[in-house]
């Protein structure tokens, strides 16, 4: 037996550590959405504001912003509220209030100011089934035709909005 | 003795444990089939949010929700198909545990087979290889003589040490 076949498992071992070790780099949460250049889905619900205002797919579209799914169950959300305050003066921020209570999400935007242009009350969370939503927070980019661009999910901090939603809304700005 | 019923016991419950669907929803249907449907669906699908869970495994409220949805479209008439394709289309194909059989997921299905192929290669290798080895009888002419002399050898040397110890007994 040559001498060189003795290094064949040293060097399968490495080739397995060097495996795991991308993979435990690999974000799990990291999932691929399925809307990716879709255009949103049609939906027919009522504001969060007032419940006798059917708002449809047409009311969300006409301008490049972040759809935001959000409720007030959600920890993150509470953690990510402060900087879509912020943020509301520089894109349109469409809200999705996510299988949440009205009086409870009424509340919130009342104490902690609302970052919100409009907000879709989805009780059942159909549209958010039809949007892909797995939990909150979720923001989504959208183009001004009203398709879906880039998806994020979790908390938009400063450094996602700087490093992956702002440019790519300069550049949806840009297009026609 | 004590330690071998100890033993014994934790043998059949490691034996006998059941893996039982976390969550529990009451749903009604029509007939058995649907409900085994029903059931094949939640364990095929994957929850989106803990992904190493089946909808069925799942209490996460998005499995809540998909596996309503699951029973919506069931109850609609949809087939497995249909339904599957209804969630791949919002979920993405990570929500199939037994994703289809397509160009990108050839190697996911056929990677199996290969590694299976490749153990048997090697091990008909190191068969055959050892055959011929007992078959050619060992030894070649020259490590043969090598051997003898090496045998002689040593009874030279053994003989000697025998007879050297004799004389220290003599002296």
């Amino acid at each position: 037996m040559k001498r060189v076949y003795l290094f064949v498992p040293l060097i399968l071992f490495i080739a397995l550590v060097v495996l795991f070790a991308k993979g435990l780099k690999l974000d799990p949460n990291d999932m691929p959405s399925a809307l990716i250049d879709q255009s949103v889905p049609e939906f027919s619900l009522p504001s969060l504001a007032s419940p006798d205002r059917l708002l449809t797919r047409a009311d969300v579209i006409g301008e490049v912003s972040l759809v935001n799914v959000w409720g007030t169950w959600c920890p993150s959300c509470m953690h990510e509220h402060p900087y879509l305050m912020e943020l509301s003066d520089q894109v349109p921020i469409i809200g999705i209030n996510y299988k949440d209570v009205r009086d409870d999400a009424l509340d919130w935007l009342d104490k902690l100011g609302n970052p919100y242009v409009l907000n879709v009350f989805d009780e059942m969370g159909t549209l958010g089934i039809d949007l892909g939503v797995f939990g909150a927070p979720e923001t989504y980019v959208i183009d001004r035709k009203g398709y879906v661009r880039y998806k994020h999910v979790g908390v938009v901090s400063e450094r996602v909005w700087l490093e992956r939603l702002k440019p790519l809304v300069d550049e949806l700005r840009g297009e026609k | 003795m004590k330690c071998v019923y100890l033993r014994v016991l934790s043998l059949f419950v490691l034996l006998f444990s059941v893996v039982s669907y976390a969550a529990i929803d009451t749903y009604e249907f029509n007939d058995e089939q649907t409900r085994e449907r029903f059931h094949q669906l939640n364990g095929e699908l994957r929850c989106p949010k803990c992904q190493n869970q089946s909808l069925g495994d799942s209490n996460s409220p998005i499995s809540t929700d998909l596996r309503a949805q699951v029973y919506r479209l069931l109850n609609e008439g949809k087939s497995d198909q249909q339904i599957k394709d209804y969630l791949v289309e919002r979920y993405g194909e990570y929500i199939l545990y037994r994703p289809e059989l397509a160009g990108h997921t050839l190697m996911l299905w056929l990677a199996p087979l290969a590694f299976l192929v490749l153990g048997l290669a090697v091990v008909l290798v190191l068969v055959i290889r050892r055959r011929n080895t007992v078959q050619s009888g060992g030894l070649d002419t020259t490590e043969q003589q090598d051997l003898e002399k090496l045998l002689a050898d040593s009874g030279q040397g053994s003989a000697e040490a025998t007879s050297e110890v004799e004389s220290n007994k003599r002296d």
